[in-house]
C-alpha cells in the first residue's frame, strides 16, 4: 500500500507536469490549428531562465517572474515571426516550422545558459512528507498545487473574461469569430503567449525534482503531445486527464514493471485506447460529412 | 521540349543517376563521398517515406524503427547466426515488411494527429526494445557491423560506398515513379484527396494504406541496413524518435509527393550540419533558423515550391 | 425483382432522427429522384445507401442482395456508383487521372507489375486513360483532360465526378445533385446527360433541387420531409400532391405553386 501511495504520487508529479505541456499544446492547436512542438522548450526556459537569474543574485520570486515573462516573449516572437508569416501553410508545414523553433530554442539555450544540468532548491525544504508510508517531497505538493491553480485560473479566464471567450469563439470557428469582430491574429499569438507562461510555470515547480538542461524539452513535448492525443487533440480536459494518466503509467510501468520499460507502458496504452477509441479518451465521435 | 521531358516518368531516375555520375567527378576527397553516400542512403529512406506522406497523405513519426529494424539485421543475424551481409538485409526488409503489416493493421485505421501519435509510439517501442536489450543488441553503446564481402571483394572506401548507395537511391527512385504511376499508384493519392470518394469507385482504402507503409518499411529497412553496413557500427539513435523526425522533415523540406525533392530534403539535412559544424556552439541555432526560414518562404517544400515559381516565370 | 430496394431504413445524429423508416424501390433502368427541403435527409439517405453511413435499422438490397452495412467499396464491386454534393474530387490529379481512379475495379492491380514497370502495367495504363477519355469527352470535358482538378471550375467538376463514376461502369448510379451551382445551359446538358446515362439501361437514382428538370426526367420521384416519406409517385402525381406543394412553398404559396409548376 505504501508502495501504491509512493507510485501515485511521484505518478502524479510528473503527470502534473505533462497535464501542462499537454494543456499547452490544447491551448494553441484550439486556436490555431498548429501543433506547437516547441512547447517543451517553455518548459525548459522556465527551468533554465529561473536558475541562471537566482545564480546571478536575483531573488527567487523576482527569478520566477523573470522567467515566465521570458518565455511569454519567446511564445510572441515565435508566433509572430515564425507562425504568422506561414499563415495558410498546410500543417505539416507548420510542424515543421515548429520543429525548427524548437531546434533553435534548444541552440540558443546551450549558448545563453549552457550545457550541464542544473536543479532549484526545493521551494519549502527537503524533508520528505510522510502519508500512508509513502515519503512525499514538499515539491510535488507544489507542482500539483501549481498545476491545479493554473487550471482553475485558466478555467476562470475562459468562461469569465471577453478575451477568454474570444479565444474560445475562434478555437470553435475561425471564420466567424472573425466575422464578428475577433482580432484571430491577435488571439493566435495570445495563445502562445498563454502556452508559453503555462509551459515555463511547469518548468519552474518540477525543476528541484527532475533537474534541467537545454535539451529537455523534446522529451516533454513528446509525452506532452502524446498525453493530449490520448485525452483527445483539442478538449481541454482531455489533455488534463490524458496528461496524469501518461505521468501515472510510467510511474507505475516503473515501479511494478521494469524502469527500463517504463516509457514503453505509457505508449502500449496509447496505442490501446487509440484502437478502441481513435478520437482519444474524451474525443467526439466525428461522422464523415459529405 | 523540357516540359515533355519533365513528364516523362524516367526523367526523375535519369536526372538522379547523371548527379550521382556527375557527382563524382567534382568531388574532392573521399570525406565528401562519404558524406555523399550518407545522402543517398537517406534519400532512399526519404523516397519511401514520401510514397506513404506525400502521396498516399499518412503521416508517420515512427519511421526509424523500421531504419532501426533493417541496421540491427546486419548487425545481429551474422554474428548470431553467421548469414552473410547481404541475406541480412534482405531478412530484414522482410522482417521490417512483416511488422509493417502487423501494426498497420490497426494503426492506419487513425487519421491524422492521432495517427502521428500512434506511428510515434511504436517507434518508441521498437527504439526501447533495441536500447534495453543489451544481450542481443549491445544497449545504448551499440554493436560493431561486419564488413560486406561479395566473393573477393571487400568492400571499403568512399568510393565504393558511392557507388552502391547511388546506385540504391536511383533504383529506389526507378520503383517509386513506376509505383505512383500506376493503378496502385493512382488509387494511393487517391484517397489521400477524398478517402470516401476512393471507396465509393471501388479502392479499398485500408488495404492500400497498409500496402504502401510496408512499402515505405522497405525501405527504410534498405537504408538502415545500408548505413549500418557503411558505417561499420551502429547505435540505437538510428532507430530513435529524432531521426524519425529528421525523416520526416526531409520529406517536407524537399517536397511532399516529390521523388526529386526527397533527395533534395536529405541532401540538405544531411550537408547542413556538416557545413554548420564549422560554426560549433551555433549550429543547432542556425539548423533550426534555416528550416524556418526554408519553410516559411517555401512553404510546399523546395522541389515543387520552386518548380512552381521557375513555370510562372516562363509562363 | 427491383435493382435497388431500401426497406425501413433510419439513422440518428445525436437524437435527431435524420432518416426516418424509409422504404422504396427502384427499378432497373429507370431515373428515380428523391427531392424534399433542404435538410429532408436526401444526402443522408445516399450515404446509407452507398455504404458510407451504416443504418441504425432497415435494410438495403442491390439487385436483391443484402448489402446493409457494407463498405463503399464493396457495393462499387456489386455495381453501385456515386457522385458528391460537396465536390469529393482528387485535387491534386489531373482530370483523366481522376476518371482512371474510376476504372480501379476494371485495371489489373498486380503490385509487382506496378512496382517494377512490366508491360503489362504500361498497357493498362494506356487502357485505363483511353477509357477515361472516353468518358471525358462523354460529359464534355475532353478540353480539360491534362488540367489539374485544382484549376478546373466549378461546373466542370461536377461533371468530373459524373465521368468518374460512369468510368466505373456501374449498374446504379447515384447522382447527389448534379445540377447545383450551374447555369441554365449546363443544367440542360447535366439532363441530357442524366437521360442518356438512363437511356443505356444504367439505373439512376437522382437527389436534385432543379424541380423543372427532377419534373422532366424521373420516371418516379420520391419525397422526403424531416427524413420520412412524404410522398410517392410519378411527376404528375407528385406535381398534384397537395402535401408536397405545402412542404415546398407553405400553405400560402401552394396555389401559386399550382400555377406555376403547370
Amino acid at each position: 500500500m505504501a508502495e501504491f501511495l509512493q507510485f501515485c504520487a511521484s505518478g502524479l508529479t510528473v503527470g502534473a507536469v505533462y497535464a501542462l505541456v499537454a494543456l499547452g499544446f490544447t491551448i494553441i492547436y484550439n486556436a490555431s490549428d498548429v501543433v506547437n512542438f516547441a512547447q517543451g522548450e517553455f518548459v525548459m526556459i522556465g527551468g533554465m531562465t529561473t536558475v541562471f537569474a537566482t545564480a546571478a543574485g536575483v531573488p527567487m520570486p523576482l527569478a520566477i517572474l523573470i522567467a515566465i515573462a521570458a518565455a511569454m516573449i519567446i511564445g510572441l516572437l515565435l508566433h509572430r515571426l515564425a507562425i504568422e508569416p506561414a499563415r495558410g501553410a498546410s500543417p505539416v508545414t507548420l510542424i515543421i516550422i515548429t520543429i525548427g523553433a524548437s531546434i533553435f530554442l534548444r541552440g540558443l539555450a546551450a549558448i545563453v545558459f549552457d550545457k550541464q544540468f542544473h536543479s532549484l532548491p526545493a521551494f519549502s525544504g527537503d524533508t520528505p512528507v510522510l502519508f500512508g508510508g509513502a515519503a512525499i517531497l514538499p515539491q510535488s505538493f507544489w507542482v500539483i498545487g501549481g498545476a491545479l491553480v493554473i487550471v482553475v485560473l485558466l478555467w476562470t479566464f475562459f468562461n469569465r473574461t471577453l478575451t477568454g471567450k474570444a479565444i474560445l469563439a475562434t478555437a470553435a470557428n475561425r471564420l466567424a469569430a472573425r466575422l464578428v469582430g475577433v482580432n484571430t491574429s491577435f488571439v493566435i499569438g495570445l495563445s502562445f503567449v498563454l502556452s508559453a507562461a503555462i509551459g515555463a510555470i511547469a518548468g519552474i515547480l518540477v525543476t528541484p525534482i527532475t533537474l534541467t538542461s537545454y535539451d529537455v524539452g523534446t522529451l516533454l513535448a513528446l509525452k506532452g503531445f502524446a498525453a493530449a492525443m490520448l485525452g483527445g487533440m483539442g478538449n481541454p480536459i482531455g489533455a488534463i486527464l490524458g496528461g496524469l494518466l501518461v505521468g501515472l503509467l510510467e510511474a507505475f510501468g516503473a515501479g511494478y514493471l521494469s524502469s527500463t520499460y517504463k516509457d514503453a507502458v505509457a505508449f502500449i496504452v496509447i496505442l490501446a485506447v487509440l484502437f478502441v477509441m481513435p478520437g482519444g479518451l474524451l474525443g467526439r465521435a466525428s461522422v464523415e460529412r459529405v | 521540349m523540357m516540359r515533355r521531358l519533365m513528364s516523362n516518368r524516367l526523367a526523375v531516375p535519369a536526372i538522379l543517376s547523371l548527379l550521382v555520375v556527375g557527382l563524382f567527378f567534382v568531388m574532392p576527397s573521399s570525406f565528401y563521398l562519404r558524406v555523399a553516400a550518407l545522402v543517398w542512403i537517406s534519400a532512399l529512406a526519404v523516397i519511401g517515406l514520401n510514397l506513404l506522406m506525400g502521396y498516399a497523405g499518412q503521416v508517420s513519426l515512427g519511421h526509424a524503427g523500421f531504419f532501426g529494424v533493417g541496421a540491427y539485421s546486419v548487425a545481429i543475424l551474422p554474428a548470431q547466426f553467421g548469414l552473410h551481409p547481404l541475406v541480412s538485409l534482405i531478412v530484414g526488409a522482410l522482417a521490417a515488411a512483416l511488422l509493417a503489416f502487423l501494426v498497420g493493421r490497426p494503426i492506419l485505421k487513425l487519421k491524422g494527429h492521432y495517427l502521428a501519435v500512434a506511428t510515434l509510439g511504436f517507434g518508441i517501442l521498437v527504439f526501447m526494445v533495441i536500447g534495453n536489450e543489451a544481450w542481443l543488441t549491445g544497449g545504448p553503446d551499440g554493436m560493431p557491423v561486419p564488413r560486406l564481402v561479395l566473393g573477393d571483394w571487400r568492400v571499403r572506401g568512399g568510393e565504393a560506398w558511392y557507388w552502391i548507395t547511388g546506385a540504391l537511391m536511383v533504383v529506389g527512385s526507378w520503383i517509386a515513379v513506376n509505383l505512383v504511376a500506376s493503378p496502385t499508384g493512382r488509387a494511393l493519392r487517391a484517397l489521400h484527396d477524398s478517402e470516401v470518394a476512393a471507396r465509393v469507385v471501388g479502392v479499398d482504402v485500408a488495404r492500400y494504406k497498409l500496402i504502401v507503409f510496408v512499402i515505405s518499411a522497405v525501405y527504410a529497412s534498405v537504408a538502415g541496413s545500408t548505413l549500418a553496413l557503411v558505417n561499420g557500427f551502429i547505435t540505437p539513435d538510428a532507430a530513435g524518435f529524432l531521426h524519425s523526425i529528421q525523416l520526416v522533415t526531409m520529406v517536407v523540406l524537399g517536397g511532399m509527393g516529390s521523388v526529386l525533392g526527397s533527395v533534395v530534403g536529405a541532401a540538405v539535412l544531411i550537408v547542413l550540419p556538416q557545413v554548420l559544424t564549422a560554426f560549433h556552439d551555433y549550429e543547432h541555432l542556425l539548423l533550426g533558423f534555416l528550416m524556418m526560414a526554408f519553410m516559411i518562404l517555401l512553404r510546399a517544400g523546395i522541389v515543387p515550391s520552386l518548380s512552381a515559381a521557375f513555370a510562372g516565370r516562363r509562363a | 425483382m427491383s435493382i435497388l430496394h431500401v426497406e425501413d431504413i433510419g439513422i440518428a445524429f445525436g437524437g435527431v432522427k435524420a432518416v426516418d423508416h424509409v422504404t422504396f424501390h427502384v427499378e432497373k433502368g429507370e431515373v428515380f429522384s428523391i427531392i424534399g427541403p433542404n435538410g429532408a435527409g436526401k444526402t443522408t439517405l445516399f450515404n446509407l445507401m452507398s455504404g458510407v453511413y451504416r443504418p441504425k435499422f432497415g435494410k438495403v438490397l442491390l439487385s436483391g442482395e443484402d448489402v446493409t452495412g457494407r463498405e463503399p467499396q464493396e457495393l462499387a464491386r456489386r455495381g453501385m456508383s456515386r457522385t458528391f454534393q460537396n465536390l469529393q474530387v482528387f485535387f491534386r490529379m489531373t482530370a483523366r487521372e481522376n476518371v482512371m481512379v474510376g476504372r480501379h475495379l476494371l485495371e489489373k492491380r498486380g503490385l509487382f507489375a506496378h512496382l517494377f514497370a512490366l508491360p503489362a502495367t504500361a498497357r493498362q495504363n494506356r487502357e485505363s486513360a483511353e477509357a477515361a477519355d472516353r468518358f471525358l469527352d462523354r460529359v464534355g470535358l475532353a478540353a480539360y483532360a491534362d488540367m489539374p482538378a485544382s484549376a478546373m471550375p466549378y461546373g466542370a467538376l461536377k461533371r468530373l465526378e459524373i465521368a468518374r463514376a460512369l468510368a466505373a461502369q456501374p449498374s446504379v448510379l447515384l447522382l447527389d445533385e448534379p445540377a447545383a451551382g450551374c447555369n441554365p445551359v449546363e443544367t440542360e446538358e447535366i439532363e441530357r446527360l442524366v437521360r442518356s446515362i438512363a437511356d443505356e439501361g444504367v439505373t439512376v437514382v437522382l437527389v436534385e433541387h432543379d424541380m423543372k428538370m427532377v419534373m422532366r426526367i424521373s420516371n418516379r420521384i420520391h419525397v422526403l420531409e424531416f427524413g420520412r416519406t412524404l410522398a410517392q409517385g410519378t411527376s404528375a402525381e407528385i406535381r398534384a400532391n397537395p402535401k408536397v406543394i405545402e412542404a415546398y412553398l407553405g400553405t400560402h404559396g401552394s396555389k401559386e405553386a399550382s400555377v406555376a409548376c403547370r
